[in-house]
């Protein structure tokens, strides 16, 4: 019998090696980031962004594509800013029917078979278009209790390690362990065989996208916890940063082949890159740059991975 | 007298203008192993999809149990017990085997799920492929393809909740080895022996006959003969699938083309494929056994790798239009002219008017019929959309054109033009390989290979063209 560390583990593997490596080169450029106060510094904005990485990854897994991630999300802080802090009652209403209406792209998207691509990318027009109404100029306030749960300091390790830890268990736990996961990410690997099982594909497809609303909904509201206030366009980066953390953590475009765990260390890899380039004095000019050489070397050695396991699987 | 599992009464399905299913009534019942043998398009995969609740039929009756069910679709289907595995594989590759056999079974949910598909696809592996050595937990897209294939099968055998009852194998051991062959047949008789049933489709007729209590052979849409497997032999089987020589009336001249120069050759294992300027040579047998291979391993190998060439060696046809073939959203000319504007256009911009003309000339010469080469493309008939595509390949000066069975779907008097075209333009030196999965097309060629199983097992020339020789080759494997 074959040794069942396949695929799946080296898929893995390369993206937790290439957060070593980075972490491994920011503690050796700056030692004093080697603590509790450092390590939360380093991975602060990376919760939030790893949440909006699972949403995309929940899009990605049924092969569509969320080019609406970054405007969904800073609505969602602007919502969070105003009237979750103002009027609770209100602000979780807007933010269910924003999660609703997640749901219904899905179903739209999969009744008339249109690209998701051209969907999401007018949508974002919406949603960049309702937080300029709610907040014309950056401001607000986060809600007390989610400043108190972003700030909290467990004992042992950082807010920040703590949360990206749960997240991945819990997103592991939907994604790879539940039916329903099992069930959405089949819709990605074979639409046709789920269908003939008796399974309501249009369901799943819905379910997915309601998923990725609840995850980005949480990415909006734990980044107001941190900035303490929010912008119309305080997460437009995320829509990029979002795709490359689910490609980086060993995610496909298309064929339902994604891991939770890795979108997560792709996320985390992501922001530490940021870090380490500002460690490095890179001027912030070619820090975009720069960020984008550190993703095509991590990609390239993927690609030259998965090339080395095709061949033993022909051998 | 026991009712029958399904029962399907004067069925009538139709695609366009084809008929695909002309009134067949089929029953299945308890501890009977039905043997289903037909060529190509004879309706072995509509019945299939009827049966299994994929298809509504268009008119006729479905039965269970000797009652009438109105509302037959998939879920009906499966909550009588009818499972089917299909030809091309129908598991999720990024899943693992046991998540696929949770997809399959809809009642296995609730926590601890794993556990019971993974008790309920071991279990059934076991007893089929005893030693199989497949784990639960591997990635069906890391399995072979002999092991997938077991797997599929293990999972249809499989009891999740409802028994299997019906059990429906599309040519199931099409990439099994003998022995695990030998095991599925064994586990097949097993089953229908505890009272189940299965449909049997193969183009292995040795393992129809030893295997199937009935066997039933389809043709052009109908149930043309029917009897006890025990009253069959392999010859009977293949006389039955084919039919009295329809006339003569298009048959070609036999051209002598002893002295004519090979232009396309391709050497696999089986027979070498070679075809001469001005041949017209067939490529036949059962659909998906090679012959599209075939077209691209010879495209690919005359194409250009990187740089597009000034004179292209090869120029190719595809059958499936909407997949391959049509840019939907182009006018007719702007479809027409996509592979020739090299030769329209002069420092690369392409020479208007001369398009113009050269569709002008086209569309007169192979009657495209609509009232202005504008229009969009979408607005033609199918059969006049596969014309346009036939004037795209003939307008380039490529010698060879390679045809992916260009007539799926089109009707008899444009099928009858298109003939013409092609026999005109092989008496100028054109080469033509068209592989088609309809008799009569075949036997309009100068040769044909017959293909079985990835390789050419028999080649025909001249008078030996004929249904007969097609279909012996293609299901026994050798030439008669």
């Amino acid at each position: 019998m074959r040794r069942t560390v396949s695929a799946d583990a080296i898929r893995l593997a390369i993206p937790a090696l290439s957060l070593a490596i980075l972490l491994g080169a920011v503690f050796w450029l700056q030692p004093r980031a080697m603590s509790y106060i450092g390590l939360n510094l380093l991975f602060n904005l990376a919760v939030p962004i790893a949440l909006a990485t699972i949403a995309q990854m929940l899009i990605m897994s049924v092969n569509d594509l969320d080019l609406a991630m970054g405007t969904f999300v800073s609505f969602v802080a602007c919502v969070t800013a105003t009237f979750l802090s103002e009027e609770p009652f209100f602000g979780v209403l807007i933010l269910a029917g924003a999660v609703a209406v997640y749901a219904m792209l899905g179903v739209v998207i999969h009744l008339r078979n249109l690209p998701s691509i051209v969907v999401s990318l007018g949508m974002s027009f919406v949603w960049a278009g309702l937080a300029v109404l709610l907040l014309p100029a950056p401001g607000g306030q986060a809600p007390e209790w989610v400043r108190t749960v972003m700030t909290m300091k467990p004992p042992v390790a950082p807010m920040a390690i703590v949360a990206s830890v749960v997240i991945a268990v819990v997103a592991h736990f939907i994604v790879m362990r539940s039916s329903l996961g099992v069930l959405i990410r089949g819709v990605g690997g074979n639409q046709r065989s789920v269908e003939r099982a008796g399974w309501s594909v249009l369901a799943a497809r819905a379910a997915a996208y309601a998923l990725a609303g609840v995850f980005a909904v949480l990415a909006g509201i734990s980044l107001v916890g941190l900035t303490t206030s929010a912008d119309a366009n305080i997460a437009l980066r995320y829509t990029l940063l979002s795709i490359a953390g689910v490609i980086l953590g060993g995610g496909e475009f298309i064929g339902g082949r994604i891991s939770p765990i890795g979108a997560v260390i792709g996320a985390l890899t992501l922001t530490l890159a940021g870090s380490f380039l500002s460690f490095l004095r890179i001027s912030p000019d070619w820090q975009i740059g720069a960020q984008g050489a550190i993703l095509i070397i991590v990609l390239a050695l993927r690609l030259l991975l998965n090339r080395l396991e095709n061949r033993d699987k022909r051998r | 007298m026991p009712k029958a599992i399904i029962d399907v009464a004067d069925v009538k399905v139709s695609f366009g203008a084809v008929k695909a299913l002309d009134g067949v009534s089929l029953a299945i019942m308890p501890g009977e192993c039905v043997g289903l043998v037909g060529h190509n398009g004879a309706g072995k995969s509509t019945i299939v999809s009827v049966i299994n609740g994929g298809l509504s039929p268009h008119q006729g009756t479905i039965l269970g149990e000797g009652e009438l069910i109105a509302r037959f679709g998939i879920n009906a289907a499966r909550a009588r017990g009818v499972r089917c595995v299909f030809q091309e594989l129908s598991l999720c590759p990024n899943l693992t085997v046991l998540e696929n056999t949770r997809i399959l079974h809809r009642h296995l949910g609730g926590l601890g799920w794993r556990k019971r598909a993974k008790q309920v696809i071991e279990r059934s592996l076991d007893t089929m492929f005893p030693g199989h050595g497949i784990a639960s937990d591997r990635i069906v897209g890391d399995l072979s393809i002999a092991e997938r294939q077991m797997v599929e099968i293990a999972m249809a055998f499989s009891d999740g909740g409802i028994p299997p009852r019906l059990i429906i194998l599309d040519e199931p051991t099409s990439s099994l080895d003998a022995s695990l062959a030998e095991q599925m047949l064994a586990h097949v008789l097993r089953f229908v022996a505890s009272g189940g049933s299965v449909i049997l489709i193969s183009h292995i007729l040795h393992e129809i006959i030893t295997t199937a209590s009935r066997i039933v052979v389809m043709k052009d849409g109908r149930i043309v003969a029917e009897r006890p497997a025990e009253a069959w032999t392999e010859n009977g089987l293949v006389e039955a699938m084919g039919s009295v020589v329809k006339g003569e009336a298009h048959r070609r001249a036999i051209r002598d083309l002893a002295e004519a120069p090979v232009v396309v050759e391709q050497i696999g294992h089986g027979i070498p494929f070679r075809a001469k300027r001005g041949e017209i040579v067939g490529l036949a047998g059962l659909a998906g056994h090679g012959q599209t291979d075939m077209l691209m391993k010879l495209h690919a190998s005359s194409g250009a790798d990187w740089l597009p060439r000034r004179d292209p060696a090869v120029t190719f046809v595809a059958g499936d239009r909407r997949l391959n073939g049509v840019f939907e959203l182009w006018s007719i000319l702007k479809n027409f002219s996509v592979a020739s504007l090299g030769d329209l256009a002069s420092r690369g911009v392409v020479n208007a008017d001369a398009e113009v003309q050269r569709a002008g000339e086209w569309k007169q010469r192979i009657e495209i019929r609509t009232p202005n080469m504008a229009n969009r493309m979408l607005s033609l008939s199918g059969g006049n959309q596969q014309k346009v595509l036939f004037a795209r390949a003939l307008a380039t000066r490529a010698p060879v054109v390679l045809m992916d069975d260009p007539m799926r779907g089109v009707d008899v008097g444009t099928k009858q033009e298109v003939y013409e075209i092609i026999r005109q333009e092989a008496a100028h030196g054109r080469t033509f390989v068209w592989y088609s999965t309809e008799m009569e097309e075949v036997c309009l060629c100068d040769r044909v290979y017959v293909f079985r199983e990835g390789a050419i097992v028999a080649e025909l020339a001249g008078d030996a063209v004929t249904e007969e020789n097609i279909l012996a080759s293609s299901f026994t494997g050798v030439a008669a």
